[in-house]
């Protein structure tokens, strides 16, 4: 019985030193003196890497899912004989929701795991102490880029996300499915607010990018050094910033509803 | 390893795509018009009861838009409301006798002010008031009214028939 309990205070203490090692690693890594003249081509390695180079899978993935939306949305509006509104129904839950939290998920899995991975080996095969013993700091040449690049990537693969979305389902509800092309623009434009509903969708995807990129350079930085410990770290890193996407999707849209 | 410039010239295009798609968002999907409120003179218009008029409706003129409801206020002594209307400065001469109404868009749409122009030779500048104003026609009270009349109607006509039979 006595057991179980220090085990759950063992846990408990744990958890907090990981908080707290993952909010120091932050904070070395960020607060600092700008250098822009060093800091800024690796800042540009990192957002052609994580972002660049995801936009294959985001233009793929958003163009199907703007169609099947619209395909699933023009089949129910069609009952009540609404299929005018197909427009607000694609733009509003793309813009709002679809767009950030897909966009966020794919990138943990496009760019976090490579960035959780790329920071576990660097750490197996020691490449982060000799950069050490050159009196290199690792948390600036290494840690700072990847996090600024998730986090300038994110909001701009997003906005291209919902830019192809509504293209898609443009593609299937006008030239398909046959409704009325100007119905479709401007209900879209009547009942979506740019403060509101495209600029909630942006904060909301400043934040992912922020949070993707924190917890995968996490994971990565403090990985076991051996082979099983950087797959741990990648598989963790994966999941903890999905699980954490959709939290604070949650408690994000509760928010903006709800008027702050 | 990736040339600097390459790099770099790749992260420009996302960077310009990004912005496109942004504009495009707001422009084309969330039909913002400007940024800034256009050119125009602002006039008031007093109503009983604006039903669910929303900042920003639409001011038509004929179907046409001309500007929008800058401004929506109740009136501490007359518990009226007082509307601010936007009109853009490229309409000028509405005569200042015309009357306003709230007017719905569709069975269930949203409401929206229509300016039915007179024939006055005067016309509305920067800070007139419009008196003739007629409210929103709210769906609830329509429909209690006619409730309330065929009850009436029917309680007629029941008298009007125990009567002919009594005779």
């Amino acid at each position: 019985m006595l057991n179980q309990v220090s085990m759950l205070g063992r846990f408990g203490i744990e958890l907090v030193r990981d908080y707290g090692k993952a909010g120091l690693l932050l904070y070395q890594a960020i607060v600092r003196v700008p250098n822009f003249r060093k800091g800024f081509p690796l800042v540009l390695q990192r957002v052609y890497s994580e972002g660049v180079l995801s936009l294959t899978i985001i233009i793929v993935s958003s163009l199907f899912i703007g169609m099947v939306v619209a395909l699933q949305g023009y089949n129910t509006l069609a009952k009540f004989g609404a299929s005018s509104a197909l427009g607000p129904l694609v733009a509003l839950s793309v813009v709002r929701e679809l767009g950030p939290v897909v966009t966020a998920l794919l990138f943990a899995g496009r760019a976090g795991s490579a960035m959780a991975a790329e920071i576990g080996l660097m750490k197996a095969t020691e490449q982060l102490s000799s950069m050490e013993m050159m009196a290199v700091n690792p948390l600036q040449r290494v840690i700072a880029p990847r996090l600024w690049g998730g986090f300038i990537s994110m909001p701009l693969l997003t906005l291209i996300f919902n830019i192809t979305a509504v293209y898609g389902a443009y593609l299937v509800g006008v030239k398909w499915l046959g409704v009325d092309a100007g119905a479709f623009w401007s209900n879209m434009q009547a009942s979506v607010d740019f403060r509101t509903d495209i600029m909630n969708g942006i904060y909301k995807s400043v934040v992912f990018g922020f949070v993707v990129s924190w917890i995968s350079v996490y994971q990565g930085y403090f990985a076991t050094p051996t082979s099983a410990g950087i797959a741990n770290a990648t598989t963790r890193a994966v999941v903890y910033s999905s699980l954490a996407i959709l939290g604070l999707d949650f408690v994000l849209t509760a928010m903006m509803i709800g008027g702050w | 390893m990736l040339s600097q410039r390459f790099v770099e010239t790749c992260v420009g295009l996302f960077l310009i795509a990004a912005i496109a798609a942004l504009l495009v968002l707001a422009f084309k999907v969330s039909g913002l018009t400007s940024f800034f409120t256009r050119e125009g003179y602002n006039v008031t218009a007093q109503f009983d009861d604006i039903g669910q008029l929303k900042l920003r409706a639409a001011i038509k003129i004929g179907g046409v838009r001309v500007g929008e409801v800058s401004d929506i206020r109740l009136d501490p002594t007359s518990y009226r409301a007082v509307v601010t209307l936007h009109i853009n400065s490229d309409v000028k001469d509405i005569p200042d006798d015309s009357s306003v109404a709230i007017l719905t868009a569709g069975l269930l749409g949203d409401n929206y002010i229509e300016i039915t122009p007179m024939y006055s030779s005067t016309f509305l500048k920067d800070g007139s008031q419009i008196n003739d104003t007629k409210s929103a026609m709210i769906l609830e009270k329509l429909i209690g009214q006619f409730m309330f009349k065929l009850g009436n109607d029917s309680n007629a006509s029941n008298k009007a028939t125990t009567k002919e039979t009594t005779k």
